[in-house]
């Protein structure tokens, strides 16, 4: 029992790296000579915190060690896939795939089909690329990727506890206590308090999926080489649109006067609060997708500024300084982790108990 | 792939990734483990009353038990009250008894003694008159033996008459 509790652990740890072996070991190319190019700490930050096809570990330039991830385009012939280690780690659009008789280059992370006849990308003045166009692109990212992990890690933990309770009626023990106690926490402080009694078990579901998915992703993020889902603005977009439809097919008949014929105030006044109601539906979904998104994205700006110090300076000496610092913020943001997640939770059950709510009448 | 603007295929697979969770997730995780969690919460609830009810029905029993207790001290008083007044009653009446008849005792010893004595004394009257008559004959006659000594009586007899 112990020993599979520790290697469940154990796992959980390891699993970012678990991966390690199947890296694509890039072929040395001794001919590099651009490693003695100047430190760009805008260009580092955001790369860290932005997307990327590949899972980047360690290394740099032709010795990366990366995890490659399959690319899935959607070309007007169709579909094309190919993995991302055929890229070479290149992400300036100098190196070219050929598939399907198309040309593909990875421009900062993003994948360009260069025009027909077209052998390499060719740039404007703002290095935009002339001869090249976006297709629809589906690939497996590092983000995806690192979803997947949590999506995994989420289906592990809470299986295990669920299928614990259809072998017993006591309460769990150990770790399974620990996911018990947290599933109990967002119920009892999160949904009956903002939702109410009678109606807190339809959004249950909802309400933990997001609680953990969010918390498990804030918490592997911070993990040196880990992606930053939760501070990427699509994922939160798509969360928050969760919310949103959410509350938009619960609200009750209540809810929409409020919104749109607010009773007890003089006539005049309501078609401009029924205005400002309208856009409220609206802005309180983004300012939930606008929170999360900018309090992690924020955190890891942190970090890597502090740690980014060391190169900016030149001097090692400064790790004596920015390394404590950097520690403090990432055990700050374990916290930030915790409470974003809940904050989320939080409000979204607000938000979900406001429009379900029952009122009365006065 | 820019820090604000959102990118579409990362949003297209949280999404599908998010509504695949959610469902997996609230059919194979959250409902049976809310459900056997409320079973579990119910019957600590049951439990919890079921003690609450055993510790009121022990208290009943308890106070039931004291109030037969009561009862039963308050008739053991009561008997033993009664037969203590019994008791008493009958040592009084038997004592009143006895000393009424110890009195009719005394008086009929007392009414006999005086019967006695009244005869005795009246036997004793008679026998001293007797004697006194008997002595008296004895010394008129001796007295009156001669002439001389019965002039003499005679004389202080009549003396003693005059001086009265």
């Amino acid at each position: 029992m112990i020993a599979h509790k520790s290697f469940k652990i154990i796992v959980t740890f390891t699993l970012a790296f678990a991966l390690l072996p199947f890296v694509a070991f890039a072929s040395a190319d001794p001919a590099d000579n651009e490693t003695e190019e100047k430190f760009n700490p805008t260009d580092m930050i955001l790369h860290h915190i932005g997307d990327s096809h590949g899972w980047h570990f360690f290394g740099s330039g032709e010795n990366s060690y990366t995890l490659p991830l399959p690319v899935i385009l959607w070309t007007d012939n169709g579909l094309v896939t190919f993995m991302s280690s055929e890229f070479h780690h290149d992400t300036e659009g100098h190196h070219v795939v050929e598939k399907d008789g198309m040309r593909f280059v990875n421009l900062h992370e993003d994948i360009y089909m260069l025009n027909e006849g077209a052998e390499a990308v060719e740039f404007d003045a703002d290095h935009h690329p002339l001869n090249a166009s976006e297709p629809m692109d589906f690939s497996i990212t590092k983000n995806v990727a690192a979803m997947f992990l949590t999506v995994i890690l989420m289906l592990w933990f809470f299986l295990g506890l669920s299928s614990f309770h259809k072998k017993n009626e006591k309460a769990p023990a150990g770790f399974n206590n620990l996911l018990e106690t947290l599933v109990l926490f967002v119920r009892d402080e999160i949904a009956k308090p903002q939702i109410g009694e009678k109606k807190y078990m339809k959004f249950m579901p909802f309400l933990l999926t997001v609680f953990f998915f969010i918390w498990i992703t804030n918490l592997l993020g911070l993990l040196p080489g880990a992606a930053n889902v939760t501070g990427n603005i699509a994922v939160t977009v798509s969360l928050g649109l969760f919310t949103l439809v959410l509350i938009i097919l619960n609200g009750n008949k209540d809810y929409w006067k409020h919104v749109f014929w607010m009773p007890g105030i003089p006539t005049f006044v309501k078609p401009i609060l029924a205005v400002v109601e309208v856009l409220g539906v609206f802005i309180k979904p983004i300012a939930l997708m606008i929170r999360l998104f900018a309090n992690i994205t924020a955190g890891h700006i942190i970090i890597l500024s502090l740690l980014g110090l060391i190169f900016i300076l030149e001097s090692a000496g400064v790790a004596g300084i920015s390394v404590p610092f950097a520690l403090f913020i990432t055990i700050l943001e374990l916290l930030v982790a915790f409470l974003q997640a809940f904050i989320f939770t939080m409000l979204s059950a607000l938000f979900i108990g406001m429009a379900v709510a029952e009122h009365e009448h006065h | 792939m820019d820090l604000i603007t959102p990118d579409f295929g990362l949003f297209f697979w949280q999404t599908i990734v998010f509504l695949v969770l959610l469902l997996l997730m609230a059919k194979f995780a959250w409902k049976p483990i809310l459900t056997s969690v409320r079973n579990r919460e119910e019957s600590i609830n049951d439990a919890l009353a079921s003690a609450e009810k055993a510790r009121k029905e022990m208290q009943n029993l308890k106070s039931d038990n004291e109030q037969l207790l009561k009862e039963a001290r308050a008739e053991r008083d009561a008997i033993l009250k009664e037969a203590r007044e019994l008791k008493e009653k009958t040592i009084a009446s038997a004592t009143e008894e006895a000393k009424a008849k110890a009195d009719k005792v005394v008086a009929d010893a007392k009414k006999s003694i005086e019967l006695e004595k009244q005869s005795a004394m009246a036997e004793l009257k008679n026998q001293v008159a007797e004697l006194s008559v008997e002595i008296a004959e004895k010394i008129v006659r001796k007295e009156l033996s001669s002439k001389n000594e019965q002039h003499q009586m005679i004389e202080k007899m009549l003396g003693d008459a005059k001086l009265n």
